[in-house]
């Protein structure tokens, strides 16, 4: 959205109408603020999920089911091999990671996509365990989601941090590009993992050289995706982004009226394949 | 099974090799012996033979899984890796198994060689139902055969050396030649006296790095042998006690694909081992390695197929002589040997040597490969001992320049493994008139970053797809290397080259300044065609 945008918000629930049409926001539990449209005109309604997940998040609104005869889903992770552990599982997994870097005398970079990814992480850890440092893009969302209310454990801006930091108890969360950059060279030596959905598969933490994969996402997987269907109760189903063909095809199996649509932003799946 | 998956997590998740070793280390130190045993059969990729097939147990897995069989493909797509997509299909993990390794080896996995296939599926699933997700990717990777992880054999013997106090050479020599895992071999791996009994065991190879840098920084060319690098199974040729075996270096026993050898044998003193490379040989002349592939497939050798690729070993060492290991006098002691060992007129031919006054004379000599059929020149320092592994400096390999052509990016293809969900394999096209006709497949040489650069190009010029094919735009040249070239009815080109590779991505280039197939078949060789 460019500068000029006119932006008009709108509280969850609350009906705006556009030329006979309702249209509403409704939570999407992926981050804060994220949301699903609903749309209710010419006897039909529709919704419209954008990025969604159902598991809960301490930083946001949890997914509301909102019923409708259209579901325009995405696909991010749209393959069964996709299934999330529970998300403690995977906290108290980064915490003995963390804790066996501190005894080996390493710094712990853990990546996460700095806005939500890094807020949720944040929320999950035990700032009991040693200090929490960012990245600068991280930390500005920090403050974002503090002046929202969101509580999160203290944090330090590296770059404020003086020169003589020993690193070596810290976790420092930075955003997924930062990996391989030489702003990391600061913290050596130091184990680096990264939170995405992608982790779930080895090849794709191999590929990027990292030493510890954690399967967090703020995506639905395979399960979320066919619950969020289910629950919206509708019989037509639009599929967008991700795996859309294995998952439409499976819709239909099921005996849903299902299509993929083309993404306006095709090239995201894979561009951004760090960020979920 | 809980410490092996454990070990397989920690190896997967390090690419450090000294966290690589410790990890081995702290395994083969705490485990029972016939676990030690079977998990190095395993890292350094022996394994039972294959019980199941694919086919059998992704019918299982998929039954297991509650998905249609088309869903299981979508998803092998997308993972790459066989054993990784069942261990994430298979429903959630309930239990974890206690069992160690060498129990569900031999009494769960060996028994179902003579069972049927209800009961090995039976097995199959309750063996599944049994571990966590970890235990099933581990298990998955043992019955299926593609059990890589990272680790070389020579990590494997460092941490096998620490855990048993031993020399890594000891370690090496034992895991050579046929053994049986199980607390047996591990007490004969780790046994302190080291006179080793067994009388097939050949000696771990030495082998030789690529010439570094410029060939007069070796010094004077009067202290170096110079010999022709021959293209065949590096080999070792064992007499001892009456008997003859022949050891590959992929440590594989041989010999009953050789009877030429075993015949050789009976004509060597007692105690020998000779160390050089089986070759198809006819009429004094090696003939195209590709005949060699004709013999290796076979289980029954013919008459016929003995007298069109007869063998013969070039040998080009001596590391036993009269049953006493002579590894650590100089080459030129062991060549001395070998030329008086060898029965003139026989299946051993001793490997020429090169002579040159100079360093700039032997760059002259190289040119003669190509129609010797050689693959370059083996340079070694003649007071040098027979050493063990890869090592510099007194061994060299100095190969001849790669042929090399300049070709057109038109298929791609997502890689296994750490490169499935990239597009890295990639066929190459050259020009026939106004036709770019297949030519290569390729998928090494580039870097990280131009493997991605390819990768988004694959993506936004796809015209076709086929299955996981990509047809793309004919835009990218690279220009390709490669060590040989032959004509093939089989390739659409007509052309075959071999061990091609991508030499560098040619950004100056456009598709209309590639190669054609007319410059292409002026490389190939004009003397001798391989009957293949």
């Amino acid at each position: 959205m460019g500068g000029e945008a006119a932006i008009q918000t709108l509280a969850y629930g609350e009906p705006l109408t556009l030329d006979g049409v309702r249209v509403s926001l409704h939570p999407a539990g992926h981050i804060l603020g994220s949301a699903q449209v609903r749309i209710e005109g010419h006897g039909e309604t529709w919704v419209f999920s954008g990025d969604y997940k159902l598991e809960p998040d301490p930083t946001c609104a949890p997914f509301e089911p909102v019923p409708c005869e259209t579901f325009v889903t995405e696909s991010t992770f749209g393959l069964p091999i996709y299934c999330w552990p529970p998300a403690v599982e995977v906290f108290a997994d980064i915490q003995a990671w963390w804790t066996a870097n501190q005894q080996a005398g390493k710094a712990s970079v853990l990546f996460a996509y700095s806005l939500g990814k890094a807020q949720r992480a944040l929320a999950g850890l035990d700032p009991a365990l040693g200090p929490i440092y960012t990245h600068g893009a991280v930390e500005s969302f920090n403050r974002l989601y503090r002046e929202a209310g969101i509580a999160l454990p203290l944090t330090t801006h590296a770059g404020d941090a003086p020169a003589s930091t020993d690193w070596s108890r810290a976790l420092i969360l930075a955003p997924p590009s930062a990996n391989g950059s030489p702003w990391l060279r600061r913290f050596r030596p130091f184990s680096a993992g990264l939170a995405s959905g992608w982790m779930r598969i080895r090849g794709a933490r191999r590929r990027r050289s990292l030493d510890r994969g954690f399967v967090l996402s703020d995506h639905a997987d395979w399960g979320g995706l066919l619950s969020a269907i289910r629950s919206s109760g509708a019989g037509r189903v639009w599929v967008t982004h991700g795996y859309r063909a294995p998952m439409v095809e499976w819709l239909k199996q099921q005996g849903y009226e299902a299509q993929a649509i083309e993404a306006r932003f095709e090239a995201e799946q894979d561009e951004a394949e760090a960020a979920p | 099974m809980k410490a092996f998956a454990e070990l397989y997590a920690a190896l997967d998740e390090t690419t450090k090799t000294n966290e690589k070793v410790d990890a081995l280390t702290r395994y083969f130190s705490s485990v029972p012996p016939a676990d030690a045993a079977w998990a190095t059969a395993f890292l350094i990729g022996r394994r039972p033979k294959r019980l199941l097939e694919s086919r059998k147990l992704a019918q299982w897995a998929i039954e297991e899984a509650g998905i249609p069989d088309w869903l299981f493909g979508e998803c092998y797509h997308a993972v790459g890796d066989f054993a990784e997509t069942i261990a994430l299909l298979l429903p959630p993990a309930g239990s974890s198994s206690s069992l160690p390794l060498h129990t569900w080896i031999e009494e769960r996995l060996l028994p179902l060689r003579d069972a049927g296939d209800d009961a090995r599926r039976a097995a199959l699933v309750s063996a599944w139902r049994e571990m966590d997700e970890r235990q099933r990717f581990a298990w998955n990777k043992i019955i299926t055969g593609e059990f890589r992880v990272g680790v070389s054999q020579s990590l494997v013997v460092r941490a096998l050396a620490a855990a048993s106090g031993l020399h890594a050479e000891v370690v090496s020599h034992r895991l050579m030649g046929d053994w049986q895992p199980g607390a047996g071999f591990w007490v004969r791996l780790t046994a302190e006296d080291t006179r080793d009994a067994d009388v097939s065991r050949p000696y771990p190879f030495f082998l030789a790095y690529p010439l570094e840098g410029e060939i007069e920084q070796l010094g004077d060319i009067r202290a170096w042998q110079v010999e022709w690098k021959w293209d065949g199974i590096r080999a070792q040729l064992i007499r001892r006690h009456g008997r003859t075996y022949v050891w590959s270096r992929g440590e594989e026993l041989i010999t009953d694909r050789f009877p030429e050898l075993e015949a050789l044998g009976a004509q060597l003193p007692e105690g020998v081992v000779a160390d050089g490379e089986v070759l198809p040989w006819k009429d004094g002349q090696p003939l195209p390695f590709a005949q060699m592939q004709r013999r290796i497939g076979r289980k029954v050798l013919g008459p016929r197929i003995l007298s069109e690729v007869p063998v013969a070993i070039v040998a080009f060492d001596l590391l036993e002589l009269r049953g006493e290991d002579i590894r650590e006098r100089p080459l030129e002691f062991r060549r001395a040997r070998l030329e008086e060992i060898a029965p003139p007129g026989s299946a051993m031919i001793v490997s020429p040597v090169v002579r040159a006054a100079t360093w700039e004379e032997l760059a002259m000599r190289r040119q003669e490969a190509r129609s010797r059929k050689v693959e370059g020149f083996m340079l070694k320092r003649l007071d040098s001992p027979y050493r063990v592994g890869r090592r510099r400096g007194d061994w060299w390999k100095w190969k001849i320049d790669p042929y090399s052509v300049d070709a057109v990016l038109i298929y791609a293809q997502p890689g296994h493994g750490r490169r499935a969900s990239l597009f890295t394999d990639y066929t190459f096209g050259v020009w026939d008139g106004d036709e770019l006709v297949p030519f290569a497949k390729a998928y090494s040489g580039l870097t990280d970053e131009e493997i991605r650069r390819v990768d988004a190009f694959v993506r936004a010029n796809t015209t076709e797809k086929f299955g996981p094919v990509r047809a793309v735009k004919p835009e990218l040249v690279f220009e390709l290397a490669f060590e040989g070239i032959q004509r093939s009815p089989r390739h659409r080109s007509g052309i075959a080259v071999r061990f091609p590779r991508m030499a560098r991505w040619r950004t100056d280039k456009k598709a209309g300044d590639a190669d054609s197939l007319e410059t292409i078949r002026a490389l190939l060789p004009s003397t001798t065609e391989p009957r293949a």
